[in-house]
């Protein structure tokens, strides 16, 4: 049996390890109040251009844009979206799995893989398997600017036009709620035409300099703000995550505490009656 | 037809503004261009520059860092890559861009051009349109 001083210790370990977790659900519940103002934030300007966007494209002009362009597959693009730091429950074995899925998935149709990672925990990861890794995007969780998000963006973009793949999925975490995050996997490229909005009437814009220039430089626009998007909810997800996992972490350290000082408390009083008895009995022998 | 337009000026970073306005001088790509009450529809780029409003006697001022400009129905849509209102410009920081900016475009080798140049009119543009409002 664990002696008194055994289970004091322990006890003290816990409670010190219930402390960084408390704190560190703290951190993170502030962090999610930040990113969450940032997708709100997000959200009017992503509308408004999805808006701009539908009035001018016609769901059937394909070849307008290499982008909206859909080719013959051949090679196909696979992005996961994870975080650079662990403690965060499944969040990133979640999405890692759905990567894996789908890449299984697009090779037993015959395809050629590729695969591209943002986040420290995919790439280490991915660096390890039999499919080529192509870029690897780090360092951006906590500090996510629409910069880096144009940067990705720009990257898959130009490489879909040079043909080295002929389509792009993101796999990554959406933000639902605090408590719930959904693995998600959306086509990037092609950029699927957009619904039309049949009951809006088509005004007769004018347009400056012209109707292609304008859209050729939209549509770029509007491929950034779908990365920038999926980086932020990625984001937003994390801390959420992060924040579940430390709760959970706390409530199992109390809990042990509680199992803890109860056997602590037994233990001692197994050792006063223990001691008890020996009085008792040197004095009962002494009597006779 | 009413006889105000409604602004709106939003940027990946957040709604910057939206007001009820008479007027608005906007930095188009092919030239500034002026909207009143009743304009024809009408979509074009921005490229770097000072947006004015005029809102009964008050004129404001925004910094706009290229976008799109969208006018129907009585509205502009501004959307920016960024955009700040006059008096919510950091001077000192769009000083110490132009700074080193300079000193990038002065450098000649390894220096993307372009990029280099644009900041410096962003740095520019953003100290011309602070001193707008602190003039006066």
């Amino acid at each position: 049996m664990a002696t008194l001083r055994d289970i004091k210790r322990r006890i003290n370990s816990i409670k010190s390890t219930a402390k960084i977790t408390r704190a560190m659900k703290m951190v993170a519940a502030a962090k999610l109040r930040r990113a969450q103002e940032r997708m709100f934030a997000l959200r009017p300007y992503a509308d408004k251009i999805s808006d701009v966007l539908s009035s001018l494209v016609q769901p059937t002009e394909q070849d307008m844009h290499p982008l909206l362009k859909v080719r013959p597959r051949k090679t196909v693009e696979v992005l996961i979206l994870t975080s650079d730091k662990g403690l965060c429950g499944a969040f990133n074995t979640n999405v890692i799995k759905a990567g894996v899925n789908l890449i299984n998935r697009l090779k037993s149709e015959g395809l050629e893989v590729s695969v591209s990672t943002i986040g420290r925990k995919a790439r280490e990861y991915f660096k390890r398997r039999e499919v080529p890794l192509r870029e690897a995007w780090t360092g951006l969780s906590g500090k996510v600017t629409f910069t880096s998000a144009q940067e990705i963006a720009q990257n898959l973009m130009e490489n879909y036009i040079n043909e080295t793949f002929d389509e792009v999925y993101l796999v990554y975490n959406e933000f639902k709620t605090v408590v719930s995050q959904q693995v998600t996997e959306v086509r990037l490229l092609p950029i699927g035409t957009v619904e039309h909005d049949e009951s809006k009437e088509m005004k007769d814009f004018l347009f400056e300099p012209s109707e292609e220039e304008i859209f050729n430089r939209l549509l770029p626009k509007s491929m950034e703000i779908l990365v920038f998007r999926a980086l932020l909810e990625s984001q937003a997800s994390e801390e959420a995550a992060r924040m579940t996992a430390m709760e959970n972490a706390t409530n199992n350290a109390e809990d042990m505490i509680d199992r803890l000082t109860l056997e602590f408390n037994k233990a001692r009083q197994a050792s006063i009656t223990k001691e008890l008895m020996d009085i008792v009995g040197g004095a009962e022998a002494l009597k006779e | 037809m009413a006889d105000k337009l409604t602004l709106e000026v939003v940027t990946p970073y957040g709604s910057v503004l939206k007001e009820e306005v008479d007027e608005v001088v906007a930095p188009g790509s092919e030239g500034e261009f002026g909207v009143l009450p009743g304009h024809v529809p009408f979509v074009t780029t921005l490229k770097i520059g000072m947006l004015v409003y005029k809102q009964g006697g008050n004129t404001g001022y925004v910094f706009i860092n290229s976008g799109y400009a969208e006018v129907s129905d009585d509205r502009v849509l501004v959307l920016a890559d960024s955009a700040e209102r006059a008096e919510d410009i950091d001077v000192e920081r769009a000083k110490a861009a132009m700074q080193r900016a300079e000193e990038r475009l002065r450098q000649k080798e390894n220096v993307d051009f372009a990029r280099a140049q644009a900041a410096l009119q962003r740095a520019l543009t953003r100290i011309e349109v602070a001193q707008k409002v602190r003039q006066s």
